[in-house]
């Protein structure tokens, strides 16, 4: 009962005004202010996470109780160096990685064009909606439906049976096709964003200049949409790269790099070649994105 | 806290002491001889001394068809009579692995864990399992003796757990398709076979030792006497045969719903099983049946452990004595296609011939099953002149396979 209300109120505002007026003399307060939360999760979960994993690399664990000795050895990385099998599932895993971005921008781009230049608005509307539909429904749901697609007496081969031809059953093919489905609409959305923004005049002009479908397409539009077919790779590249489960579902007996991480980390306890393993998508994504951002497709993000 | 922490340091290190100078750890006297076949030192853990009230709830991994409350098939259902007698809700995760088994008791996050002999030894020397007083346990004592401290469920005659069932892995294949039956391991390592692409094996670097005794017994020169003890060269016989079954695998199998799902729809047709894995197919209608192969085969015999961080002990205890009580070790043997470990399970089965068709007792056949367990240095067959691949090189063997 000592304060009176409206006192109370000028305490507050006198001490917010003096708060906004420290902010509006320090900037280098304010902008620490904005962004701490943001560095934050940055610093702890991003770069935070990766830095355990490396170090945990340079540990060791011990083969029988699977416990993880926290002593340094370059062991590690010296088997994932020697050992041909790694080799080959990182070579295999770029392979498939880049099968299914080749197979997605071959696809998406004549849908992409279809939806940014020739289909009305409303059609337009009602495309997007469409390519974005299946990532509404579980990952895991479609492809269980992909893996009795591809089985032996599944829809695939029950349509070839008349020309007596057989499907790929489980294997790489059939992953390399449920990835470049499950990825498809990640590349389909840029390509149609840049095409979106490829004003039609370039292409009145250059039929006015006498080019004809095909040259206009190499000349004009290939070069504009590049960037954009970069930035969805990057997607369908990583997502690809990242995968294990699709592989472990219709990919056969064939294992990838997510595989072999998840291998060392559930089948042999060992979380320190795991943390080895996993440097090397790290490493193969790296070197990706340096090569996208030449050309320019980092822009388009 | 930290003195366990110590604990499981000091074993790691001697571990690795033996690990590293075996031969002169071996002539030393004074360490007993169980303890060096075993190639571990056990930590110092203390048992139970008596129950106290019962937590409310038990956390469980194990083994698919080891725990079942009805969801499965209402008619069976050995959880839902202990929820009741004791208040524990049951909470299960169903390990697919051993290795799978040994990863989740390490999280903390569980109490009781039905392990096999390739993940008992290494949850012992990890400290992860704490010995376990049989006296708080009353159906113990109707344990057939031929399980009872036994070298995978017991150090030095300290009991680190109670012995849940054995069986053997079956010869799995679709009668409609595989003709005749087949009766040797032979069909699934031919190089030649006629169902290339349609066999399938069991994931895990254990599997191994299907190659190493498929070996045994038609590759006498080798002079494999122990699936588990493979020097370099027995080993590279071995891998080399998986190296080459590999062309003709459809499928690895971890999940045994994916076995019996493949198997139902025909994209395998040929391989390494469980029993259960048969009858759930059965039961789906799917034309499978299962043989023990001539040249005999791994199996396991399983351990009901209590992790040493459990929270809810009591409730553990109360597991421990309602799983290998008579009847319910006698639906589970039944459920999972099993022996029985409890010698009054035997009137209990629904099918009077349980015991006698999976050999309860008959430890003449059981000498012909190598019960999973896991490779060390120290040759499990006795061989001192020689060092053996150990468990980590078998693992790195494994995805060298799987390629």
């Amino acid at each position: 009962m000592s304060e009176s209300p409206d006192a109370r109120r000028s305490g507050l505002s006198s001490f917010a005004g003096r708060v906004s007026g420290t902010l509006h003399r320090h900037t280098w307060l304010r902008l620490g202010l904005l962004l701490s939360a943001p560095m934050a999760w940055l610093l702890v979960a991003y770069l935070g996470a990766l830095a355990v994993l490396l170090l945990s690399a340079f540990w060791t664990t011990d083969v029988f109780t699977g416990a993880v000795v926290r002593q340094f050895t370059t062991e590690n990385f010296h088997q994932l160096l020697t050992l041909d099998v790694y080799r080959t599932v990182a070579i295999r895993s770029i392979l498939v990685a880049a099968s299914v971005t080749v197979i997605c921008a071959l696809v998406a781009f004549p849908m992409a064009f279809y939806m940014a230049k020739v289909a009305s608005p409303r059609t337009q509307r009602f495309l997007v909606i469409a390519v974005l539909t299946p990532l509404w429904a579980s990952y895991l749901v479609k492809v269980y439906a992909w893996r009795s697609m591809f089985s032996g007496n599944g829809v695939i081969n029950w349509v070839l049976q008349p020309t007596g031809l057989h499907g790929p059953g489980f294997g790489l093919i059939a992953t390399v096709v449920v990835l470049a489905y499950l990825w498809l609409p990640f590349m389909i959305l840029p390509i149609y964003a840049g095409l979106e923004r490829l004003p039609d005049s370039l292409l009145e002009a250059s039929g006015d200049l006498g080019a004809g479908a095909g040259r206009t397409f190499r000349s004009v539009v290939l070069p504009l949409v590049v960037p954009s077919v970069a930035a969805g790779s990057i997607f369908t590249f990583s997502l690809s790269l990242g995968d294990y489960i699709a592989v472990q579902i219709v990919g056969g007996k064939s294992q990838l790099i997510g595989n072999v991480i998840y291998g060392s980390l559930l089948t042999a306890n060992n979380l320190p070649l795991a943390g080895a393993l996993a440097t090397v998508p790290v490493a193969i994504m790296v070197i990706y994105l340096l090569a996208v951002k030449r050309t320019g497709a980092l822009d388009q993000l | 806290m930290n003195s366990r922490r110590l604990l499981v340091l000091a074993t790691a290190a001697t571990l690795v002491l033996v690990a590293c100078g075996s031969n002169s750890d071996n002539a030393k006297p004074g360490k007993t001889a169980s303890a060096v076949q075993q190639g571990f030192t056990a930590p110092n853990l203390k048992p139970l001394d008596k129950l106290g009230t019962p937590e409310g709830q038990v956390n469980i991994v194990a083994w698919a068809g080891y725990v079942e409350n009805g969801s499965t098939d209402k008619s069976v259902d050995w959880v839902t009579p202990f929820v009741k007698e004791t208040g524990c809700k049951v909470n299960v995760k169903i390990g697919a692995t051993s290795d799978e088994m040994v990863s989740l008791i390490k999280t903390g996050q569980y109490d009781v864990v039905s392990a096999s002999g390739d993940a008992s030894l290494r949850l012992i020397a990890g400290g992860d399992v704490e010995p376990v007083n049989t006296s708080l346990i009353p159906n113990y004592a109707d344990v057939f003796d031929a399980l009872k401290k036994k070298p995978w469920n017991s150090v030095k005659g300290v009991e680190y757990g109670v012995p849940h069932g054995r069986g053997a892995n079956l010869l799995m294949y679709r009668t409609d398709k595989v003709k005749p039956a087949p009766d040797s391991w032979s069909s699934v390592f031919d190089a030649n076979t006629p169902f290339k692409g349609h066999i399938t094996a069991y994931d895990s670097p254990i599997y191994i030792a299907d190659a190493a005794l498929y070996l045994m017994k038609t590759q006498p020169a080798l002079g494999i006497k122990n699936p588990y003890a493979l020097d370099d060269k027995q080993f590279k016989a071995a891998t080399d045969l998986l190296k080459t079954q590999n062309a003709n695998i459809g499928e690895y199998w971890g999940d045994y719903l994916k076995e019996i799902q493949a198997f139902k729809s025909g994209d395998t047709v040929l391989g390494t099983a469980w029993q259960i894995n048969v009858n759930l197919a059965q039961a789906e209608k799917a034309p499978v049946a299962a043989v023990l192969p001539k040249e005999g085969a791994t199996g396991w015999s399983d351990t009901w452990m209590v992790a040493t961080k459990s929270q809810h002990k009591t409730c553990a205890y109360k597991w421990l004595n309602h799983i290998i009580s008579p009847k319910a070790n006698a639906q589970v043997a039944e459920w999972f296609g099993e022996a029985p470990s409890n010698s009054k399970s035997c009137a209990l089965t629904a099918d009077k011939n349980h015991c006698k068709t999976f050999h309860a007792d008959d430890e003449a056949y059981f000498d012909q099953v190598w019960y999973w367990t896991t490779p060390i240095k120290q040759c499990l067959d006795g061989r001192t002149n020689v060092t053996c691949k150990d468990y980590g090189q078998w693992t790195t063997a494994w995805q060298e396979i799987k390629g």
